[in-house]
């Protein structure tokens, strides 16, 4: 198949060879898990059991709620013993609403009803049930997967276009899942195609990853409606506007969605998960995450409950050797640092690095020389340069002129500057300020609303008062007209 | 544990502004070497003269700036400007045009902007030009080759003589560059068939076998270091390719109207700073566009004006006046000529898919 090009794009050094030749372990549940009940786009699940509740393994624990949301379940059997606050997968270290889980240590499956097969539904039926088993896009999208069906079913999107081209270093989760279970995968990728009623599938893998490629070839051999594309290892050809590019030469709309080109873009671990819950009664519970970095005595891929925290996984692999100097959830290009190992993986925790100092590369930023690398390698077609330089002065209607909402923070400019400036960093910074003002717009603009609403109510009463005593009058005059007539 | 938490990337390529410069500075050498040996001791001198006073100007500048000295002084960019600068100057000028130089490039030029990257014009280039208005004299005082150890060179003692004393017998040596000589005779309305047999060999201008500025003379070093600069990533290919196109295709489309008075672009291309400027002067990052559509443009501008300048100018050369009007006119081509954003036209709105979706791989 003819393939396209992203603009820019960078080669970090891969360092996948630190864990991509680790099978895939499971591990057991730790004894105590801590399970977000927001683990992806939209408002938190509600939570529909109580402290002191005994719970099966898959069981419902939240209900998602509202239009985009979804459902969490028991990665394991036990006792609930506390819902409330706890620390989220998140920079700001702000906590969330969390179901702590006690293992009973016996994992025991709730009962399970034997499946429909899922060709004999409707395709709506497929996505309803890809929704309650809580799916959400697993490469770190965390929109819930069957809306996003849903919507392109809709929209009349041809192709799916399944993701497994895993550009982040160090990252080796799908790689391993499409060695290992690639007829799983393939599955989940019929069944998506039937929940889409699109014609067609591409599976992109980048070509650093041969293993891959032959077992996914060997598994969807001889299906008309799946082939395997491999595409060039260069980062962010995983993203899914630059995975669009490569693979039609299409650009998404800015503003638009990346069904308007034709084609929707889900991760090979979600179509994994859609053929684990359809075909199994496998509720997303567990995911396959990458517990690598220089600090991590043993890398490794694991297939972890979700809510493990980030000390029990590493505890798993061997604990960590000397110092850790940085400590991520997902990736070195937009992974998210760590504030605590008391942490929990979530859905879209595709892997833990525990780099060490010489990894992390501290540097200290120099002056901007104007050398325009990160406008070479910005597959956005930015000027990097110039939106850090206006979010740094806190100019933030030049930094929107200079495209900053269309900027996906894929790091590539940071990571090709010579200066080492932490152009992402500006960035992030310049969006926080422009949701504070757009919070504070909307705030305003509410009180107003309100106001307003107060005043027109203020002048209606006070209308009525006045209707009220003008007809009090006339009624007066009238009885006053009546009386001096019966007089007459 | 002390966990840092800046945001992603937190990984970063090999690279830095002291491995550029030092890469820029590897790529110049044959050409600075091959003018020292072409030139002898007082070329030697000079560069030292200009290479220390860039040093010493930057460490007072950063030191009364209150500037952490030591991580600006070693990041190679000043060091790197008195190469540059010692190789676009007279080879036998005198100490104090080189820190004279010196001086004006790192002070004016660069620190009273606000030090490295802040800078609109490349300080060598902006320096030569204020010495050539200046010193109109030193600074067009040309010697042909004069070997290191060859009969006719200065020694050590002489040469240091040269640089600190001034040339003995100046008329004795010193003649015109071949841009300066065309200049003259053309003004004396000879024709270039007169005027070019005997003066200008193209093999000798290749090689560099000629008078000329201390590092300019051999094309092909420039050549052939811009080249290695542009196969290690460090220049893109926009700026130099487009100035040198410039410079010959309008060299070519004079010279066939009147290849009496117009000179092909062979002798345009091959004399003078034009493949130095080309790859070392116009490329400077801070002071050219950086984006590829304004590179070309910059480099298409710095062009014309190198020929206009030459062909009608008030100076036989001028690729650092040329040079230097481009970067003035770098602010304005870095804000109208942006990329386009993904997604986006043009013009900014969004961009909505053409074609009617088609399946990946089938044909159009
Ligand atoms: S890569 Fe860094 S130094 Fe180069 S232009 Fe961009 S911000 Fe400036
Ligand atoms: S982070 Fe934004 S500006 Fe930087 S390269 Fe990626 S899209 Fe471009």
């Amino acid at each position: 198949m003819k393939l396209f090009d992203f603009w820019g794009g960078v080669h970090p050094a891969g360092q996948k060879h630190l864990s991509a030749d680790q099978p895939i372990r499971i591990m057991p549940p730790p004894a105590r898990l801590h399970i977000p009940l927001q683990q992806h786009t939209g408002l938190p699940a509600l939570a529909v059991v109580k402290v002191g509740d005994s719970v099966l393994k898959g069981q419902l624990l939240a209900q998602g709620q509202g239009a985009v949301s979804a459902s969490v379940h028991a990665p394991t059997s036990g006792v609930i013993t506390a819902i409330g606050d706890f620390t989220a997968p998140h920079v700001s270290g702000l906590p969330l609403p969390t179901v702590t889980l006690d293992s009973d240590g016996e994992d025991r499956w709730l009962e399970r009803e034997p499946l429909p097969d899922p060709f004999a539904l409707e395709p709506e039926q497929v996505a309803a049930q890809i929704a309650e088993a809580g799916i959400v896009g697993m490469g770190g999208a965390n929109f819930p997967a069957a809306l996003k069906l849903n919507k392109a079913r809709q929209a009349k999107v041809h192709t799916l276009a399944v993701n497994g081209a895993e550009c982040e270093p160090y990252m080796t989760c799908d790689d391993r899942l499409m060695r290992e279970r690639a007829a799983g995968i393939v599955d989940g990728v019929r069944l998506m195609l039937y929940a889409l009623q699109a014609p067609q599938a591409v599976i992109a893998i980048e070509d650093n990853k041969p293993e891959a490629i032959a077992s996914m070839s060997a598994a969807c051999h001889g299906d008309p409606q799946i082939r395997v594309v491999v595409v060039p290892s260069r980062y962010p050809a995983g993203s899914a506007k630059q995975l669009i590019q490569l693979l039609t030469g299409l650009e998404t709309p800015a503003g638009g969605r990346g069904t308007d080109t034709g084609i929707l873009v889900h991760n090979v671990g979600t179509a994994y998960a859609v053929h684990r819950a359809l075909r199994q009664a496998h509720p997303l519970i567990s995911r396959i995450v990458t517990i690598t970095g220089g600090a991590v005595a043993e890398p490794q891929n694991l297939e972890a409950p979700i809510g493990a925290l980030v000390e029990d996984l590493l505890a798993f692999c061997g604990g960590v050797t000397g110092e850790v100097a940085k400590l991520l959830m997902g990736g070195p290009m937009m992974g998210q640092p760590l504030p605590t190992w008391q942490t929990p993986m979530v859905k879209g925790t595709n892997g833990i690095l525990a780099l060490t100092a010489a990894e992390a590369q501290l540097t200290t930023p120099s002056p901007c020389i104007r050398c325009g690398r990160c406008v070479e390698v910005c597959p956005m077609g930015l000027m990097p340069l110039e939106m850090s330089k206006r979010a740094r002065c806190d100019d933030l209607d030049g930094a929107l002129d200079f495209g900053l909402i269309d900027c996906i923070s894929c790091g590539s400019c940071a990571y090709a500057c010579p200066s080492h400036i932490p152009l992402v960093q500006y960035f992030e910074y310049a969006r926080g300020v422009l949701e504070a003002r757009e919070r504070a717009e909307q705030k305003s603009k509410e009180t107003r609303r309100l106001l307003d609403q107060r005043q027109a109510r203020l002048a209606r009463a006070e209308q009525a008062k006045a209707e009220a005593a003008a007809r009090r009058q006339a009624e007066k005059r009238q009885a006053k007209a009546a009386k001096a007539g019966a007089a007459a | 544990m002390n966990l840092h938490l800046p945001s992603a990337p937190h990984t970063h390529a090999p690279d830095s502004v002291p491995r550029i410069m030092g890469l820029v500075l590897l790529a110049v050498a044959p050409a600075t070497l091959y003018g020292l040996i072409l030139f002898g001791w007082p070329a030697l001198s000079l560069l030292l003269v200009t290479v220390l006073t860039c040093l010493l100007c930057e460490a007072a500048c950063l030191s009364i700036a209150g500037r952490p000295v030591k991580p600006f002084l070693w990041d190679g960019s000043a060091l790197l400007t008195g190469v540059l600068l010692a190789v676009s100057l007279p080879p036998w000028a005198p100490w104090w045009i080189g820190a004279l130089g010196g001086f004006f490039a790192i002070v004016i030029g660069k620190q009273v902007f606000g030090g490295v990257g802040q800078n609109l014009f490349n300080p060598a280039m902006l320096a030569r030009v204020a010495l050539l208005v200046s010193f109109p004299v030193e600074m067009t005082t040309w010697l042909g080759p004069h070997p290191l150890f060859s009969s006719h060179a200065p020694g050590l003692f002489d040469g240091l003589a040269i640089t600190f004393n001034g040339i003995p017998d100046v008329d004795g040596v010193s003649g015109a560059t071949i841009l300066g000589h065309v200049r003259t005779q053309l003004g004396m309305n000879h024709s270039l068939s007169q005027i070019l047999p005997g003066h200008f060999q193209p093999g000798a201008a290749v090689l560099g076998w000629t008078g000329g500025s201390l590092g300019e003379t051999a094309e092909w070093l420039a050549l052939l270091g811009g080249g290695w600069l542009l196969w290690r990533r460090v220049i893109t290919w926009q700026i130099p390719v487009a100035m040198l196109t410039t410079v010959a295709l309008l060299a070519g489309g004079f010279h066939l109207l009147n290849p009496d008075r117009f000179a092909d672009p062979a002798l345009h291309l091959l004399s003078g700073g034009l493949m130095l400027g080309a790859f070392f002067f116009a490329t400077d990052p801070v002071t050219s566009p950086t984006t590829p559509i304004g590179q070309l443009v910059f480099g298409a501008g710095c062009g014309a004006l190198v020929y206009i300048i030459r062909t009608w100018g008030g100076y036989p050369e001028g690729v650092a006046f040329a040079v230097v009007l481009m970067n003035a006119a770098t602010p304005l081509i870095d804000h109208y000529l942006r990329p386009r954003i993904y997604g986006r036209t043009w013009g900014g709105q969004s961009r909505p898919v053409k074609r009617p979706p088609t399946r990946p791989g089938e044909s159009q």
